[in-house]
């Protein structure tokens, strides 16, 4: 490799990157309505997605608790920005929601990152489902609520809360991945056994990067709320999130940085797509993907792209 | 006879009932994931499923329901035994490991559960449905029961006990048994594998087909009741160690009975009663009470 490419290369990312960035933060000025709370809710998935890709990409450990730190965040919206007398302004309430989320995952870390396997995924998912039905008893019994209200917010200020928080979980993620904790990550979902042999303390490991993310799951949360308005714990806790998430990880491919964002919007995209032209079948069709995608690419559509382009341009990359 | 003595008898064969049901389920779910390492996010639909099929049977067409489970179980069986045979066995071969086969498949059965239910939503709509059939009072020892209650809970007793007499007697359920300890032997011992975890995952989907069947007697059913059968049997097969049928049978029966207790108690509290309960089980003893 010649050093001109190599540099041309190097600052070509961080270009396009800037470039991308300028046309998201001046979106509102140029683009629809429509466009940019469709660009909200691809930045919400995205927000989910790779803050997902952090702890389980990473680690191995399949999380399906993404559902339960989204409906801690939206919660806290529902609490302390109700529609008569919100109590906070919507930053702080995202924070609340972001560190609610964190503080949960390092209880449930804690007590449950002993558990291998199979069995965290089963544990998550059961505590999704508990953290819905106390929901429900709580509502009914304690405050005798079906729902709640959440005040209007501007979509102007939704979209940029959802983008300063994509930004962040993207910085995150990039120097985590960099840093020597994101190594010792990575060594435990390669073997557990061996990291913990040379000396990383994998419980700690494991905790601080599950509470980091639900940190961005919660506080994603609290801004989706106000965009929901009406929240429940149907709502807030719906098992969907906990697998979106996951089946975008695996439509994007996890083998890099990008490639959770890149399924993320995708995905994303098409379920706006058929949810606004194909609203009776939509669910099905949905479903149909879901499966198709599990089926045929296991290494998401940039695997795909990239065996695609290795059989182009032949041998000659096929190593690199 | 005493008020307290019925309470007890009215709670014991109710807890029996949900027991009975929730074994059924979880002997399915403890098939298809024990054996054919599927955890099926999808098990409760196919429970929902069966019910629904039932009701249009016997409001529609006037077929008895006890008779819907010779014609539902195995429509579903079929059904379980093809997905099985086709997706997860291209899915099984083309992993790389045990674990991203496990992870894998229970995402496609995720899709199944949004396939499943919508097609449900589109065919039955979304309200709340129910028939009653058998809805008459039978005296046992002065305490009165629905005669349904105590038809539901022979028959899946029944069901429960003649499969695993299955398992247990046959030259069919031996292999199934040999596949559950180790896949990879039992095919060099001459057990067709691909074939044996089809019946598996078949035989599963057909049993929360019938616990539909029987259970919809008693219960509303709307198209997205399915997904709480599914955590309970995930819970269930954990409680009595995955992959052990007889445990699944028991941790069921004992499920059933501490919701119908809690249900006596304080009724928008049994279903957060039965997850409160495996949280910490899970954490002690990961294997289950009757695991290896």
């Amino acid at each position: 490799m010649n050093i001109t490419a190599f540099t041309f290369k190097k600052s070509l990312v961080p270009g396009l990157l800037l470039v991308i960035l300028v046309a998201l933060v001046t979106l509102p000025i140029y683009g629809s309505l429509y466009n940019v709370i469709l660009v909200t809710s691809i930045l919400m998935y995205a927000n989910l997605t790779v803050s997902w890709v952090l702890f389980s990409g990473s680690t191995g450990y399949m999380s399906l608790a993404t559902a339960a730190f989204f409906g801690i965040g939206i919660y806290a919206s529902a609490l302390f920005l109700p529609t008569t007398g919100a109590v906070f302004p919507v930053l702080v309430v995202v924070l609340i929601g972001g560190l609610a989320s964190s503080l949960v995952a390092l209880g449930v870390g804690a007590l449950t990152l002993r558990l291998r396997g199979i069995y965290f995924a089963i544990f998550t998912f059961v505590l999704v489902v508990l953290i819905m039905e106390l929901g429900i008893w709580w509502e009914l019994s304690v405050s005798h609520l079906l729902g709640r209200y959440v005040i209007l917010v501007d979509n102007n200020v939704i979209f940029y809360t959802m983008l300063g928080i994509f930004v962040l979980v993207m910085l995150t993620t990039f120097f985590i991945r960099r840093s020597k904790f994101g190594l010792a990550m990575r060594s435990i979902g390669e073997n557990e056994e061996a990291a913990s042999h040379i000396g990383i303390n994998v419980t700690m490991v494991k905790v601080i990067t599950f509470a980091i993310s639900a940190f961005f799951m919660g506080a994603t949360g609290a801004i989706w709320a106000t965009k929901l308005t009406y929240v429940d714990p149907h709502v807030a806790f719906n098992v969907l999130f906990s697998f979106m998430p996951v089946l975008m990880a695996i439509f994007g491919g996890m083998g890099n940085i990008y490639g959770p964002v890149i399924g993320a919007a995708l995905f994303a995209y098409l379920q706006e797509t058929l949810q606004t032209e194909f609203p009776e079948i939509y669910m099905i069709s949905f479903g149909f993907i879901l499966v198709a995608v599990i089926l045929y690419l296991p290494n998401g559509v940039l695997g795909l792209i990239q065996k695609l382009w290795k059989r182009i341009s032949g041998g000659k990359r096929a190593h690199t | 006879m005493p008020e307290s003595i019925v309470t007890i008898l009215d709670v014991a064969i109710g807890g029996l009932l949900l027991g009975s049901i929730y074994a059924l389920i979880a002997m399915g779910l403890s098939l298809q994931y024990g054996v054919a390492r599927v955890l099926n996010i999808a098990h409760g639909e196919f429970i929902m499923i069966g019910a629904f099929c039932t009701l249009t049977l016997y409001t529609v067409v006037g077929i008895n329901p006890l008779v819907c489970l010779a014609i539902v179980g195995p429509v579903i069986f079929v059904i379980g035994f093809l997905i099985q045979r086709t997706l997860f066995t291209k899915l099984r071969t083309s992993a790389p490991n045990q674990a991203a086969y496990e992870g894998s498949s229970m995402l496609a059965t995720f899709g199944f559960m949004f396939i499943i239910q919508n097609i449900a939503l589109i065919a039955w709509g979304a309200d709340y449905q129910a028939y009653t059939y058998l809805n008459f009072g039978v005296n046992i020892g002065g305490a009165i029961f629905s005669a349904n209650k105590l038809v539901i809970l022979g028959f899946s007793i029944g069901i429960g006990v003649g499969f695993y007499t299955f398992l247990a007697r046959t030259r069919m359920g031996k292999g199934i048994r040999s596949a559950a300890q180790d896949a990879t032997t039992a095919s060099l011992m001459g057990v067709n594998i691909n074939h044996v975890l089809a019946l598996c995952f078949g035989f599963g989907a057909a049993m929360a087909g019938m616990a539909g069947v029987l259970y919809s007697m008693r219960i509303t059913l709307n198209p997205f009741m399915g997904l709480q059968y599914t955590v309970i049997a995930i819970i269930i097969i954990v409680l009595g160690g995955l992959g052990s049928i007889p445990g699944a049978f028991l941790g069921g029966l004992i499920l059933g009975l501490i919701g119908e207790i809690v249900t006596k108690i304080d009724p928008s509290l049994s279903l957060a009663a039965h997850y409160f309960m495996f949280l910490p089980l899970i954490l002690v003893r990961p294997k289950g009470i009757f695991g290896k």
